[in-house]
């Protein structure tokens, strides 16, 4: 802090001189008064300095002790994420934790070689490219049906936010007779003429999943795009609507305009999220499911209880990689939807 | 001014003799005189018809302008009426349109909850009739009815409490692994808001570029998917013994920076002047935090608090990786390994699982929807 410290004072020196130079070569009253004026002033302005610099010195102390504040957590995320993590990449480096030996990229190499893992990270991929793009569309439809003037609005929005509330394992029951070979579903589909699927093992099996996650996190994405509805200045829509602009037309390029920042962040969480799809697919069908539901996260669980630390560090690390990208993508997006917006 | 005044008075005595001479003329003259200005006041019957007509047509036009006007805005107001009819009409359709949407989706979102809730009355028998044959294992006895359709039932034909009574007094390890999933969530809630509140203070009352280089770590580390963090986690649980001991899941939930970003976002906002404030009345850094800072955060903590909640409710991952031991699984991990045999109490179960973020949900919330909208835009 003492360099914005001495910038101020710096400053202050800029802004006092001009007064100064006027005070001078406007014809003194009396030469006594003007001389006791500027040393009066300049009296006062090293009182000032003497007074922030204190005040500087308790400031940066206070600084540092605020670490003091931050450390418990700091030595918590470290042991527990960072160090690890650092480890991690260690032994993604290293023939075995055993021998340590340097192998460079070699099991980079072999993870990408490895088909369960390609597999994994495949339907990972697809995974996130199908429920990605549904859960954003459909969220922002539902943020916009609630925005519109209808009863009952604060009833729907509860309902649509609930599922967030309830545990994926308690609906587990429900989706398993929905989508069993005799189920509902197939009933359903079966208007339209179409066979019985055995949901879970089959290639469709992406389906039943796609669905409970979108159940589960429409609710939240619709919050964040409400709040980002509500925060639209009204004038602008109203002049909009004087300008007789139909509502497609205020959606489309007002609306949508201002909220493309949450748009970026939805996205992004939504993506995230589809990470974390594990859960579900564990929860509905086990360790081992069907092929095309089986995930980056189990593949490294079956290897970590495997004690494989080759495969699963590497794995880590790439997938952390992908992430880092992501995340370096939503920072880089949201500055430039606020830019976009403030000019 | 006197003497200009004075000088005309004889003058018009010269004048006034010659005129009373020639009086005829001076008659017919001054009729004519009298004529001229005449047409001023009075009009001649021509004129004044003329006149007459004018006026008259004038006082038509503005009549008939003034009917016009009005006639029109009533006519006006006639088709605002209508349009006004056409636009509430139409306002109504979309409006009752939008609603029977609304409707539908909210029919799709609560009907997975609703059937658990209604089934969790149903008796066993009942049960194993209508979804038997979803969880049965192939030797189910042959004695119990399953029907070969897997029918879903809003309503069970008889609601009974077996479900629950079974729960309670029979299968005890329902509980114990709900009381896991107690001892996990709670502790890492308190402590985790604990740590973090503090955490979150230091990096919300000064900005530096450590500082930030360290927040963008906690950022990156808080949007990690499991897949990531879960191998550290693994790894340094080995190292301090703690894995398959409930350590292993409370230890890094409860640093897990989540709750750091989340409040530091909340604290940012605090006014610096507070702050100031009582530093200038001689407040300490640990008085700032207690006495201005924690007040002032307390519906930001309860927000995150319902977060945090949820998340740690509904883990499944963590325990699956880090506790091999399924005696300590949180009710959530148990949930799924429900077998043909105990289906009959499997809704009661987790009709009991969500029950209490179900509470806590209609308790908060608008503190959900407001921790949603702060946890919105990452940078800030």
């Amino acid at each position: 802090m003492a360099l914005p410290a001495g910038e101020g004072a710096a400053d202050d020196n800029i802004i006092e001189n001009p007064a100064e130079k006027a005070a001078e070569n406007t014809p003194a009253v009396s030469g006594s008064s003007a001389l006791g004026r500027m040393l009066h002033r300049n009296a006062a302005r090293t009182a000032e300095r003497r007074r922030t610099g204190e005040l500087e010195t308790r400031r940066s102390r206070r600084r540092r002790s605020s670490w003091r504040f931050i450390l418990p957590s700091l030595i918590g995320v470290s042991v527990f994420f960072l160090v690890p993590f650092m480890v991690v990449v260690y032994y993604s480096l290293v023939n075995n934790p055993v021998q340590h030996v340097f192998v460079g990229t070699e099991n980079y190499v072999r993870i990408l070689q490895n088909p369960a893992f390609l597999t994994a990270a495949r339907n990972t991929l697809v995974f996130s490219l199908i429920s990605v793009p549904l859960a954003v569309v459909l969220s922002l439809f539902l943020a916009v049906v609630l925005e519109s003037r209808i009863p009952f609005k604060s009833y729907f929005r509860s309902f649509f936010l609930s599922p967030m509330m309830v545990p994926v394992a308690s609906v587990i029951l429900v989706w398993q007779v929905l989508f069993h070979s005799h189920g509902l579903a197939n009933d359903l589909i079966g208007i339209f003429g179409l066979g019985p699927i055995d949901w879970p093992k089959s290639d469709y099996a992406m389906i039943p999943i796609c669905i409970l996650f979108l159940w589960k996190n429409l609710g939240y994405n619709m919050i964040l795009f409400m709040a980002g509805l509500s925060a639209i200045p009204r004038e602008i829509l109203e002049v909009a609507k004087l300008e007789s602009a139909t509502d497609w037309q205020i959606f489309w390029s007002i609306k949508l305009r201002y909220l493309s920042s949450s748009l970026m962040f939805v996205t992004i969480m939504s993506l995230i999220n589809s990470f974390k799809v594990f859960r579900e697919i564990y929860l509905l069908t086990g360790d081992h499911p069907y092929g095309s539901l089986y995930m980056l996260q189990h593949f490294i669980n079956n290897n970590l209880s495997s004690l494989d630390y080759q495969k699963v560090s590497s794995a880590a690390i790439l997938m952390s990689i992908v992430m880092v990208c992501i995340i370096a993508l939503l920072l880089m997006a949201e500055n430039r939807a606020g830019r976009d917006l403030e000019s | 001014m006197e003497e200009e005044r004075k000088s005309p008075v004889p003058e018009n005595g010269e004048q006034q003799l010659p005129a009373e001479n020639n009086s005829i003329e001076n008659v017919e003259e001054e009729n004519q005189e009298k004529e001229l200005p005449a047409p001023v006041v009075r009009l001649s019957g021509s004129q004044r018809r003329r006149a007459a007509a004018i006026l008259e047509r004038r006082r038509r036009q503005r009549e008939e302008a003034e009917q016009q006007r009005r006639l029109e805005m009533a006519l006006d107001r006639e088709q605002a009426r209508i349009l006004h009819g056409k636009r509430v009409r139409r306002r109504f359709v979309r409006a009752a349109l939008i609603t029977i949407l609304a409707g539908i989706f909210a029919v799709l979102f609560l009907m997975p909850i609703v059937v658990t809730f209604t089934n969790s009355f149903m008796a066993p028998s009942e049960i194993n009739a209508n979804y038997g044959k979803v969880f049965a294992t192939g030797t189910n006895g042959g004695k119990v009815f399953i029907a070969d359709k897997v029918n879903l039932k809003f309503i069970p034909d008889m609601v009974t409490f077996s479900q629950y009574a079974s729960v309670l007094f029979r299968s005890p390890e329902y509980l114990l692994k709900f009381w896991n999933s107690v001892l996990y969530v709670v502790p890492i809630v308190v402590f985790q808001l604990l740590v973090a509140s503090l955490a979150a203070f230091g990096f919300a009352r000064y900005s530096g570029k450590v500082r930030s280089a360290v927040f963008f770590i906690y950022i990156a580390v808080m949007l990690m998917p499991y897949q990531v963090t879960l191998v550290p986690n693994y790894l340094v649980s080995g190292w301090l013994h703690i894995l398959n001991t409930r350590w292993a899941i409370l230890l890094p939930g409860i640093f897990s920076p989540f709750a750091v970003y989340m409040l530091t976002k909340y604290m940012r906002r605090i006014p610096v002047s507070l702050y100031e404030a009582a530093e200038i009345d001689g407040a300490g850094e640990w008085q700032v935090f207690t006495q201005i800072c924690m007040p002032l955060c307390r519906s930001g903590l309860v927000s995150i608090a319902i977060l945090l909640f949820i998340d740690y409710w509904n883990m499944v991952e963590q325990p699956l990786v880090l506790l091999n031991n399924s005696e300590m699984h949180p009710l959530s991990v148990f949930l799924s390994e429900i077998n043909a045999g105990e289906i009959s109490l499997a809704f009661a179960v987790a009709v009991i699982y969500m029950v209490l973020p179900m509470l806590i949900f209609l308790y908060g919330e608008e503190y959900l929807v407001e921790g949603i909208t702060y946890q919105g835009g990452v940078k800030e």
